[in-house]
């Protein structure tokens, strides 16, 4: 141990980084040889049964920032950054009770085909498919970084060919089969995250009993538990509560409680054995106490944040790109709930697991809070806690699980953005029934695809200090000022019309963004202003709200004229023979120009 | 309105078409018995979160107001982390799969009903 350059064997770790690039293209060329047609790229001709879906949401829904970025939180916040995890699977049973079976009846194909579908108006698809791309790319920046971040510390690479690699695979994989390949290709990532976080638990659990079961809680800071060696990559500011003497470039230095000390890039930092670890600037200092209990993880208005955040996890899933195009696969209503139930227990299943490593991160990997890098300690732990075979081996399953979750989540995104992008901001809309004109929409498709990663790819080239969770947490607010209040609405609200839907959408994205943005570039200022800001889900969310009632209630007289007709088609069961649903399993998208496909599509689609 | 009981007999036309025909072509009983469907849904759902939402949501408040329970240890674990990091999935999960469970009955009988001859 002791230098940061790699937590393991840099062949052992690239060797899993290889294997998980080629495994998922290797599954994906599989799925290649099924996916032909336009619907196939899409949404996977429907015909894909609930066990398969909810693995492949699952795989697609635990990015960089649940399986990297939740230990990491932990390690720097305890106990009250396990409302993320909670959060992120709660937002499914909102989803599951408010949106996943209407929103499969509809027929629709993505989020912009709904909200013209249902307010019959193409302003708000624009509207729509603007907030798509722009999640999307939030969403798609972190697993990038994520990958940077990871690569690095196993290979010692730089941070941009980690990012890099992860594009192009993602975009191979993309572009060889769409989203049929990517459903196979999802299930496997689950499965295989699942293993790379819950096996090596119970290698670090055996390691730290054989070690006499230190207490994360103990002492005030955490202290090194052997003496260890940091070369800073980037500047740092640390700071310590209680005094404390490092060796900085070989000199020792005393830091006095509550003071701090600047330390350039290169510079190498020695903490001998039993000796209080100082913390990157950025970071809350937290005493063992105040890490182990509630609500005293030293940000300003505790109460507030810790709601604020609850309200964005829980409202924002459904507004995810990625996740909703998941639910346009499955064959009807009631098996997209029968999916979502499922999801539900694979991803509660899952988070039992990362806090695991935070809290023995707290007493093995001190050093990842004094040179600001805590998204690590996943990847750190199986090399500083286990023996010499162990160590590598154990290390290069987490490293595979931990790529697996930057490809599932990138692909995901960058199919659904695409998607999007291609049919409603890239060319002209119209129906490729032709099959010269099916191919021009395969074409465009991949053209937003390597757009879809290329933009994100580039803007991930600029800054490498986010906290992954929390660019994810800020991508979730957006979502819920947006999409949660037009999805909601537009399911159970029958007067809710185009202009209330645009304004709406407006205020929500408009303030949550301006908040995001605040927050990214400068950071949260102090106080009750910092608050708001860094969580403003609690006040844009109700804000989209009343916007969309209000004005649609003001416009009470320009209400969709098939309205009628579009909550019937959302919300009769199965069961009930309609002509509309033939109408609707015909031309999935209804009154949307959706890409080709359809007759493809509704000759697989059972018939209800 | 929610339609409870079935009072089909009574209410039978001469040529027995069934209610989904009603509800196809959007007349006034198709409009009253899809309503009545929608808001037995919205309630559920609005009802299955409810309860979560008090169940989860309130811990913040528990852990405010009662010091004692927040450094309550159970089997060398603080009960916090019990709560936030195990014993919330379940609770997740159970909501959920009763939700699926009265969701999908109440559709099955909606759909008997207004199929019925």
């Amino acid at each position: 141990m002791g230098d940061e350059q790699t937590v393991i064997a840099p062949a052992v770790g690239l060797t899993a980084v290889l294997l998980v690039a080629i495994a998922t293209l290797g599954i994906g060329s599989v799925g290649m040889r099924i996916s032909r047609t336009t619907s196939d790229f899409y949404v996977a001709s429907r015909a894909v049964s609930p066990r398969w879906n909810a693995s492949a949401i699952g795989g697609e829904y635990l990015s960089a920032a649940s399986f990297l970025g939740v230990a990491g939180l932990v390690l720097v916040g305890g106990v009250d950054m396990l409302w993320f995890p909670v959060g992120y699977t709660a937002g499914y049973l909102v989803l599951l009770a408010l949106v996943a079976a209407p929103l499969r009846r509809s027929g629709a194909y993505t989020l912009p085909d709904f909200a013209e579908q249902r307010l019959e108006s193409a302003v708000v698809r624009t509207a729509a498919s603007v907030l798509v791309a722009g999640i999307g790319v939030l969403y798609l920046l972190p697993q990038l970084q994520g990958a940077g971040l990871a690569l690095r510390l196993v290979t010692g690479a730089p941070p941009w060919a980690g990012s890099a690699l992860v594009a192009v695979v993602v975009v191979l994989n993309v572009l060889a089969g769409g989203m049929r390949s990517i459903t196979f290709v999802q299930a496997f990532q689950y499965w295989l995250k699942l293993t790379a976080i819950a096996v090596p638990v119970v290698f670090l659990l055996l390691a730290w009993r054989a070690d006499g079961m230190p207490d994360p809680v103990a002492a005030a800071e955490p202290e090194a538990r052997e003496t260890f060696s940091v070369t800073l990559s980037e500047d740092v500011v640390v700071g310590s509560e209680v005094a404390t003497t490092i060796g900085v470039d070989g000199t020792d230095v005393d830091l006095a409680a509550g003071g701090s000390l600047t330390l350039d890039a290169g510079t190498r930092v020695t903490v001998p054995a039993g000796v209080p670890v100082p913390h990157a600037d950025p970071l809350p200092q937290t005493d063992g106490r105040a890490w182990a209990l509630p609500l005293s993880s030293g940000r300003d208005h505790p109460l507030y944040v810790t709601y604020s955040l609850l309200l964005a996890l829980f409202f924002g899933t459904m507004g995810l790109p990625h996740v909703l195009v998941r639910f346009y696969t499955n064959p009807d209503g009631r098996a997209a709930r029968r999916t979502t139930l499922v999801v539900i227990g694979l991803l509660g299943l899952f988070y039992l697991f990362p806090p695991v490593y935070g809290a023995l991160g707290r007493i093995y990997t001190p050093d990842l809070l004094l040179s600001d890098r805590a998204d690590a300690v996943v990847l750190a732990l199986p090399g500083r806690l286990l023996g010499d075979p162990w160590g590598d081996l154990v290390g290069g399953l987490v490293v595979a699980g931990a790529f697996a979750a930057f490809l599932s989540t990138s692909s995901g995104l960058v199919v659904s953005v695409a998607g999007v992008v291609s049919q409603d901001l890239l060319g002209r809309r119209r129906r490729d029934a032709h099959p010269a004109g099916r191919n021009q929409a395969v074409r465009r498709f991949r053209a937003a695809a390597v757009l879809a990663v290329a933009v994100p790819f580039l803007l991930s080239l600029a800054s490498y200090r986010v906290g992954l969770a929390d660019t994810v947490g800020l991508a979730f607010a957006l979502a819920a000022s947006t999409f949660c209040p037009l999805l909601v609405l537009g399911i159970w609200w029958p007067r809710l019309t185009a202009a209330g839907a645009i304004a709406g959408l407006a205020a929500g994205g408009g303030l949550a963004s301006a908040a995001v943005t605040v927050t990214m570039l400068a950071g949260p200022p102090n106080g009750w202003p910092g608050a708001l800001l860094a969580q403003p889900a609690a006040w844009t969310v109700p804000v989209a709200f009343l916007v969309m009632v209000t004005v649609s209630l003001a416009t009470a007289s320009s209400r969709p004229r098939h309205v009628g007709r579009t909550m019937i088609r959302l919300h009769a069961p199965e069961g009930v023979a309609l002509s509309a649903r033939a109408a609707a399993s015909a031309a999935p998208s209804g009154a949307s120009a959706a890409p080709s496909g359809e007759t493809v599509a509704a000759d697989r689609t059972p018939a209800p | 309105m929610r339609v409870t009981s079935p009072r089909m007999r009574a209410a039978r036309r001469p040529q027995s078409r069934p209610v989904s025909t009603d509800i196809d072509e959007q007349t006034v009983v198709g409009e009253v018995y899809m309503r009545s469907l929608i808001r037995a849904q919205l309630r559920l759902g609005v009802l299955v979160l409810l309860a979560v939402g008090t169940a989860l949501g309130g811990l913040p408040l528990l852990f405010a107001a009662s010091p004692s329970l927040r450094e309550a240890e159970v089997l060398g674990l603080p009960v916090p982390w019990w709560l936030l990091g195990v014993l919330a999935y379940p609770l997740v999960g159970l909501a959920a799969w009763a939700y699926v469970l009265v969701a999908e009955r109440s559709e099955r009988d909606f759909s008997d009903l207004v199929e019925r001859r």
